[in-house]
């Protein structure tokens, strides 16, 4: 009986305790710069796409919301000839970010996607093409790897020494 | 004139109980430490609309197993009952729809007519889950019913009438719930049990019956058991009101607003305590009732009866 009442009593306490909820669209919280949202496709620093069409964040995604067709442009550079990304379907797991090998796609605090049309959640290449690097400043992947492309040799990347002349009776060293 | 009275106490009490659903909603909010519903309007006031527009769309749809004639007839004699209790309310001096002078006992039997609406729609509905909420809402209502008419004894003998206006104009002095303050709880603890309310609300425990005696109903049939039981809340508060705490006496201001402000104290009590207690199991809720409140009420009768006459000399 005295349980009873003290509970009734502890719960008219709580007229006075501070409220849990946010307020949302009024109180916005905090979300941490890495909070994982919206996607998006970044450039390296020459302003040049940096996906390369590979196909593993399409192959990452647990809920099949990436497509996309390769296609390789005159100076032998890969590129995605459409990108499509259904934000209706997307669940924000950063599995795709984790994927490129190129830190093409990543992901932004940006959450407030809401659309009248479902059709207006699919995001094509030019939706989610952004004009700077993101998160990662200095990278350019055809600056770092072997391959050819028109403007750079083999050999000519960063860090990269001159191919062996297998031909050679010497070593080149 | 009464006409008027009357469709104003009707129009009135309708809005007041479905008004007080969000009242329930943002005190159990706060309660919880959230917000509940406070979008719609000023302080969520138009969420009630928005959810009448919605369940008036809603498929009125009849179980093709169902015993369609009470099945339909069940959630309107709630609505009545209750509604009909509301006739001899006293709400101020000049505001009452009618005056009986077997007040007391009119809302004592209109108000046990309701147990008709759970019995009828839980055997109507031709399921196990409404046939048991049916069940254990008639064995309920009938016991604390009991209490309740044995509980208010003491306060007609005090009266010395059963008309209410009576009632209340005896309590100038003294209001009733210090004499009769074993009278009130039993009273209170009784009208939670007869509008099912948590934490007597085993007629419709979601754990165990789904929705108990109203499974089967959707649509604004749903409703109208929904509403029948807030209206049923502001009944009990209001009565509550008139039997132990004064009715509309009070100072300074008109006794329409004491009468409409101590309700208020009241329902919110209800939701105070639908928020702080869990349900008791079935045969914790009977025992209570036979063995704790029964003779109880009877030792509060024979008691005040002695003192009364011991006064009386």
């Amino acid at each position: 009986m005295f349980s009873i009442l003290r509970s009734i009593w502890g719960v008219l306490l709580h007229t006075f305790a501070k409220r849990e909820t946010v307020l949302y669209p009024e109180e916005l919280p905090y979300l941490p710069p890495r909070a994982r949202a919206r996607i998006v496709l970044t450039r390296d620093p020459d302003g040049q796409e940096r996906c390369v069409a590979c196909n593993l964040c399409a192959a990452a995604c647990p809920v099949d919301c990436i497509s996309l067709q390769a296609a390789e442009d005159e100076a032998g550079r890969r590129y995605p000839s459409f990108f499509r990304i259904n934000f209706s379907r997307c669940i924000a797991c950063g599995f795709c970010e984790e994927a490129c090998p190129t830190y093409a796609i990543q992901l932004t605090p940006d959450f407030e996607l809401s659309e009248r049309k479902r059709k207006d959640l699919v995001y094509e290449k030019e939706d989610l093409l952004i004009d700077g690097t993101g998160k990662y400043h200095g990278y350019n992947f055809y600056r770092q790897s072997g391959l050819a492309i028109r403007g750079k040799g083999k050999g000519e990347g960063d860090q990269e020494n001159p191919p062996v002349d297998i031909r050679a009776l010497h070593d080149p060293r | 004139m009464i006409v008027v009275v009357a469709l104003v106490v009707l129009l009135g009490v309708l809005a007041i109980g479905a008004w007080l659903i969000i009242l329930e909603r943002r005190l159990l909010a706060l309660w919880q430490d959230r917000y509940g519903p406070n979008r719609a309007g000023p302080f969520g006031l138009a969420q009630i609309v928005a959810d009448m527009v919605k369940i008036f769309f809603k498929e009125d749809w009849v179980p093709p197993f169902a015993d369609k004639v009470p099945f339909i007839l069940a959630p309107g004699v709630i609505i009545a009952t209750v509604l009909l209790s509301f006739a001899v309310v006293p709400f101020s001096p000049l505001f009452t729809v009618s005056r009986l002078n077997v007040g007391l006992l009119f809302f004592l039997g209109v108000s046990s007519l309701g147990v008709y609406s759970v019995i009828l729609g839980g055997w109507a509905s031709n399921s196990k889950y409404s046939l048991l909420g049916g069940i254990r809402g008639i064995v309920q209502m009938l016991s604390y019913e009991v209490f309740m008419g044995l509980s208010v004894v003491g306060v007609v003998m005090l009266a010395g009438s059963f008309d209410l206006s009576d009632i209340v104009r005896a309590q100038r002095g003294l209001w009733f719930f210090i004499p009769q303050i074993l009278g009130f709880v039993i009273f209170f603890i009784g009208g939670i049990a007869v509008t099912h309310r948590i934490p007597f609300d085993l007629p419709e425990a979601e754990n165990e019956l789904v929705a108990g005696f109203h499974t089967e109903y959707s649509g604004m049939k749903f409703g109208m058991f929904y509403v029948g039981e807030y209206v049923g809340v502001v009944l009990i508060s209001a009565m509550t009101v008139a039997l132990f705490f004064g009715g509309w006496l009070g100072p300074f201001l008109p006794p329409l607003v004491w009468f409409l402000l101590k309700t208020f104290l009241f329902m919110c009590v209800f939701i105070l305590v639908r928020a702080a207690l869990p349900r008791p199991r079935y045969d914790q809720l009977l025992a209570f009732g036979w063995k704790l409140l029964l003779p109880l009420s009877l030792a509060n009768i024979v008691l005040t009866a002695a003192i009364y006459l011991a006064a009386k000399g």
